[in-house]
């Protein structure tokens, strides 16, 4: 990363600092080391169905968690996450199983997601309540509404357009639904926001520190508002990635996601003090969680296993995290 | 009380007056904060600021970055009249503040901590819709301007975490010099500095003066307010008890005329007011 340093040493040595300074590269080793031992203990875990399998599966998760990074960069957190995707879910499918069009119903939907987001990021800013208490409270309130909505009940959701986010393309033999593109195409453009413009560098600042960004005037309520709404509007998207995958609209679905988006954004080296971290990060990490879990279960390893090693995983990168933050 | 050596030039840069307040009032119910303070900054000096706690030095630094609104008085600005309604006028008009605790973001790199809050974009499309920033531009541009403050770092793109307290400091001062177009304002910039990291930040706003542009400096220091100022503004309940030059005054008369142990017209050759 220093300049001077690098003049001195040659050019593979410049590229090899690059590399440990960034920040993704634990996160890496981490993930390759697990496809290397799930691919010497089951051959299988290589196959390019099984790849894409674990792609497939990670989309949901690996949606929120894009929103969930925004959050926590700002040194917020989201618990509403999964609350949110499922009351996209339940719109979107209530709304098109009455009749209405599929394509309208999907983007009231989204509206409706981006809507909660705008209620905690007015409570946040404007209030300047505790994003822990504003998000917990939003998940109680859409939890008990989507129960009175859907009268407690599940209901399929066999509507083409909605369910479009599960069809297959083959790219060179690899085969992808249109979820895990689109996901993928989110992660490309949230990654140009944060790192590429000046809305980004402005959530690394107020999620590092507040006052200097507020001293040198960037608005700080505002910035922390448009996280808010964005993260909320990926998380309506997420819902059309999940009717893609399961076409059913449960209000009990998708329980853990909070804990399994803070999993993968933990996992994927951001800060919980905000400020530090990215994207990239986190789309390793949601991999590792669905690499994980694939593997364990391919090994025929109870699924408790798997929380249980996901759990150690979480501590591990947190506590990894505070020691690092000691020595600056 | 009166000077060793009396010098008949009353400041080393006698120039034309760049910002200056008339009988400012400030009341908090019934505490009056200041009392119809004068003030008045040269252009190429160094101004100092001092004054006991609660002699109004904080009222009349908010008053001039905009922070506080006063109740009565006047401020000019090159001879204009201005009104700040908030530190964002203050800022577009020219003027930098420096806090004391060190306002910088610390994970990320110097560059974007000189540009924070006021990035540029790319030329073009990339910058126009994409709203692309130019990385490599402010990098350019902070190179320089630390090259030209003669300011040593280590790699522009090191985060400002990497760095020592003084050299953060230094960033926050830099940055105020990079983007004063009129005057920088310091309020106790070494206050959570060791001794050689001062002498860091001193030599900076040496720096800046040298590059014309006046600056006032709030400290309790006297011994860096002695070696760095050219004049010297003594607060005292709410007012300006006397301006003084370094050169025909000692430390003691400062703290003196701070404490009301002497009135001004005992201390001061006439030539310092």
């Amino acid at each position: 990363m220093n300049s001077a340093s690098a003049l001195s040493f040659g050019r593979t040595s410049r590229i090899a600092a690059k590399f440990v300074g960034t920040p993704s590269v634990g996160p890496l080793l981490v993930l390759l080391a697990f496809g290397v031992i799930f691919s010497l203990t089951n051959p299988r875990f290589l196959a390019t169905q099984n790849l894409s399998i674990i792609l497939q599966q990670t989309v949901i998760i690996g949606t929120l968690a894009i929103g969930q990074t925004l959050i926590i960069l700002t040194a917020g957190i989201d618990l509403a996450v999964g609350a949110i995707c499922v009351l996209g879910t339940i719109l979107a499918g209530k709304l098109a199983n009455s009749g209405y069009d599929p394509v309208a119903a999907m983007v009231l939907a989204v509206l409706a997601c981006s809507a909660a987001g705008v209620a905690a990021g007015s409570l946040i800013s404007g209030l300047r309540l505790p994003p822990f208490i504003v998000t917990l409270g939003i998940l109680g309130i859409i939890t008990a509404a989507l129960r009175l909505i859907s009268a407690g009940g599940a209901f399929s959701v066999t509507d083409e357009f909605l369910g479009w986010t599960g069809n297959t393309v083959r790219l060179n033999g690899f085969i992808v639904t249109y979820g895990v593109i689109i996901m993928l195409l989110l992660y490309g453009m949230v990654w140009f926001l944060l790192n590429q413009t000046q809305w980004g560098r402005h959530v690394y600042a107020v999620g590092n520190n507040p006052e200097a960004a507020r001293l040198v005037g960037i608005p700080v309520g505002r910035l922390l508002l448009s996280v808010y709404v964005l993260a909320a509007f990926i998380y309506g998207i997420a819902a059309w990635l999940a009717l893609g995958r399961i076409p059913n609209a449960d209000p009990n679905a998708l329980q853990t996601a909070n804990l399994d988006s803070i999993t993968a954004v933990v996992i994927g080296g951001t800060s919980l003090f905000g400020g530090r971290g990215g994207l990239i990060g986190t789309l390793i990490g949601a991999l590792i969680v669905g690499v994980l879990r694939n593997g364990l279960t391919l090994a025929g390893i109870d699924p408790l296993w798997q929380d249980l090693i996901t759990g150690i995983l979480v501590i591990v990168a947190v506590a990894l995290d505070q020691l690092t933050r000691g020595r600056r | 009380m009166a000077p060793v050596e009396p010098r008949v030039q009353a400041a080393t840069t006698p120039g034309g007056v760049i910002l200056e307040a008339r009988n400012l009032v400030k009341h908090y119910g019934h505490v009056t904060a200041l009392d119809g303070v004068d003030f008045e900054l040269r252009s190429g000096e160094i101004l100092a600021v001092v004054g006991d706690n609660g002699a109004g030095k904080s009222s009349l630094i908010k008053a001039l970055t905009g922070a506080i609104v006063p109740d009565s008085g006047d401020i000019l600005l090159d001879g204009q009249p201005i009104h700040f309604k908030g530190p964002l006028d203050a800022r577009k008009l020219g003027i930098e503040t420096v806090y004391q605790d060190l306002a910088v973001a610390a994970a990320l790199d110097i560059a974007s901590n000189l540009f924070l809050g006021r990035e540029r974009r790319r030329p073009g499309f990339l910058g126009d819709v994409l709203r692309m920033l130019d990385k490599k531009g402010m990098r350019a541009e902070a190179e320089r301007s630390m090259a030209e403050l003669k300011f040593h770092l280590p790699s522009i793109g090191s985060a400002v975490e990497s760095l020592s307290g003084g050299q953060r400091q230094g960033v926050a001062v830099a940055r105020a010099a990079l983007f004063a177009k009129k005057l920088a304002i310091m309020d106790e910039p070494t206050a959570a500095l060791g001794v050689r990291e001062t002498g860091q930040v001193l030599d900076l706003i040496r720096a800046i003066r040298q590059r014309g542009l006046p600056v006032v400096l709030i400290s309790h220091n006297m011994p860096n307010v002695f070696e760095i100022a050219d004049r010297i503004h003594i607060m005292r309940l709410g007012r300006r008890a006397a301006v003084v030059s370094p050169k025909t005054h000692t430390m003691a008369d400062v703290v003196a005329i701070m404490t009301g142990a002497a009135k001004f017209e005992e201390a001061a050759s006439p030539q310092a007011g």
